[in-house]
């Protein structure tokens, strides 16, 4: 089941480029949360705040608080942790090479020293149909490369291999942007079934999606997060005048 | 779903437009230049590849007539005799090139993940890198008289181990370079999955950044090894050379290379045939192995993967 994350106070750093400003949020528990703003606004800092993987650049920082459930992600757990609890989806399909599809699924637990076949076995087809690409590739499981398959296979092979690890809020970082139509609706209808189980944090650069997928949108602007609401509200009734702005294309 | 047709803009004038007369003159002078570069290059491969075929064809000239069951099974005999073989050489070179690798490479190979993982930057890296970069071109007689004062005077014999410590010296630089090259071609985005998957840095690096630059690591390491068989200066200061069989590593050992030295710098014909057929040997063993390494080594590559 998902967990809900409130976030506190938070600032992050990039060097001395204040990124993001004092950003107070609370994402509720098994819904789809949407991340909407222009380009460079901090969307996808924010998300790569929540899982850590903010400081694995060595010039950047953050501070404030991050809480899971009850757990402070920045004082109660290592990133290592953290990241196995929290899954990623990237904006392009980031598969390994060198590793058929079958050890992309499970690379998450076997790079992590598990090594039960029968459980890996269960776990890459359970991962792969959730994903909606076990049908795809059934077949060449051990055979072909992660590499080898199509572009939209390639991105829900990466959320299968996100979702093997068992996370309680899965981050996508605007999962569809590289891709097709095709398989953009694919994704699509994913992240609606997916939500029943997890908690899910999606930026986004196509406000149509955010309003597809979503139940609550947060809109960020240089920064700051400027307005978070449920995603009707923000697409009808907007309260600041900057997000109507931004949505109804006058900027950004 | 709309169904009108999408309007087809009419072709432009000018030369853009790829019915134009010059366009079609354009196209001509690309296609001819297209000619002469493709003609360049295939000339450039030839040249790279005629002296080493060149040489190969001498030596199997040379050379190939004095192989005979007794070159891989003797020792050298005494002067005067005839008859005789290489058989303690190729052992000795094959007992001194494993010591260098099992050496050489794998610090090498350390020192490139220092350089490209976690390095980025810092001041020990660049002493590092500058360090490589110097030893890699040190002659390799200073090195042979570097590791003589260093090992063989200390313990005051030469040995089959000074002759792998100074080729494995001569490895690390190659090595290091290759691997921190190939290290960063691996995309930043792999090492983020891996990372966001919760997998721990180190595990990271093993089993995700050096598994993708595998197959360039492995070259690197292959030319690193083909350069230091045939090297002969750097091994008559520590390995010395042996007339006879030593099985042992602190005891002078026989080496290719300097069997070919000696053979080539007497007054004998016989040896002199026996240092070609020598050659003949050190490069067919030289290309076996890089070969083997390779079969090896892309044994396990999937379909459509890198």
């Amino acid at each position: 089941m998902g967990v809900g994350i409130l976030v506190e106070n938070l600032n992050a750093w990039y060097g001395t480029n204040h990124i993001l400003q004092d950003i107070n949020l609370h994402i509720p528990a098994n819904h789809a949360t949407a991340l909407i703003g222009p380009s460079g606004c901090g969307k996808s800092t924010f998300v790569r705040c929540l899982n850590r993987m903010h400081e694995t650049n060595p010039v950047a920082r953050a501070t404030g608080v991050v809480k899971m459930g009850d757990l402070d992600i920045y004082n109660d757990a290592s990133p290592v942790e953290i990241r196995r609890r929290v899954g990623m989806v990237f904006q392009r399909p980031n598969p390994f090479p060198t590793m058929s599809i079958y050890d992309n699924v499970a690379s998450g637990l076997k790079l992590n020293g598990f090594r039960n076949r029968r459980i890996l076995d269960e776990t890459v087809e359970r991962s792969l149909k959730q994903a909606a690409l076990w049908d795809e590739v059934k077949d060449d499981l051990k055979k072909k490369s992660g590499a080898s398959i199509s572009g939209g296979q390639q991105q829900r092979m990466c959320i299968a291999r996100a979702l093997a690890v068992d996370p309680e809020v899965l981050l996508m970082d605007e999962p569809a942007s590289a891709l097709d139509p095709v398989s953009t609706s694919k994704i699509e209808d994913l992240i609606f079934q997916l939500k029943s189980q997890y908690t899910i944090v999606i930026v986004t650069h196509n406000m149509q999606q955010a309003a597809r997928v979503a139940e609550n949108t947060g809109f960020f602007l240089n920064g700051k997060m400027v307005e978070f609401d449920s995603t009707h509200k923000i697409f009808t009734n907007p309260r600041d005048k900057r997000t109507e702005d931004y949505i109804t294309g006058r900027f950004g | 779903m709309s169904t009108q047709p999408i309007p087809i803009p009419p072709a432009r004038p000018g030369p853009m437009n790829f019915q134009s007369k010059g366009m079609r003159v354009n196209s001509a002078r690309r296609a001819i230049t297209n000619h002469v570069v493709s003609g360049l290059a295939i000339l450039a491969t030839v040249l790279v590849l005629a002296p080493l075929a060149a040489i190969l064809f001498y030596l199997i000239y040379k050379g190939a007539g004095s192989l005979n069951l007794a070159f891989f099974t003797h020792v050298p005999a005494p002067v005067g005799e005839t008859g005789g073989g290489m058989a303690n050489s190729i052992l000795g070179s094959g007992v001194i090139l494993i010591l260098a690798s099992v050496m050489g490479i794998p610090i090498g190979i350390a020192a490139g993940v220092y350089l490209a993982e976690f390095g980025r930057g810092k001041m020990l890296a660049n002493a590092v890198r500058f360090t490589a970069d110097v030893l890699n071109g040190v002659p390799s007689i200073v090195m042979g008289i570097a590791i003589y004062s260093l090992v063989v005077m200390p313990q005051k014999h030469f040995s089959a181990l000074a002759g792998g410590i100074v080729l494995a010296i001569m490895m690390i630089p190659t090595v290091t370079r290759t691997t921190e090259e190939m290290l960063s071609t691996v995309p930043h985005a792999i090492r983020e999955a891996a990372l966001g998957l919760g997998v721990p840095k180190w595990r990271t690096v093993l089993s995700v950044s050096l598994r993708t630059a595998s197959p360039g690591i492995i070259t690197g390491c292959m030319l690193a090894f083909a350069r230091v068989a045939g090297e002969t200066a750097p091994l008559l200061f520590t390995a010395f050379g042996n007339q006879f069989w030593s099985f042992k590593l602190n005891e002078p050992i026989a080496a290719l290379p300097l069997q070919i030295f000696v053979y080539a710098i007497s007054p004998y014909d016989e040896w002199h045939r026996l240092a070609w057929a020598g050659s003949l040997v050190l490069i067919v063993l030289i290309m076996v192995s890089v070969t083997l390494v390779r079969i090896y080594a892309n044994r396990g590559v999937l379909k459509g993967g890198s």
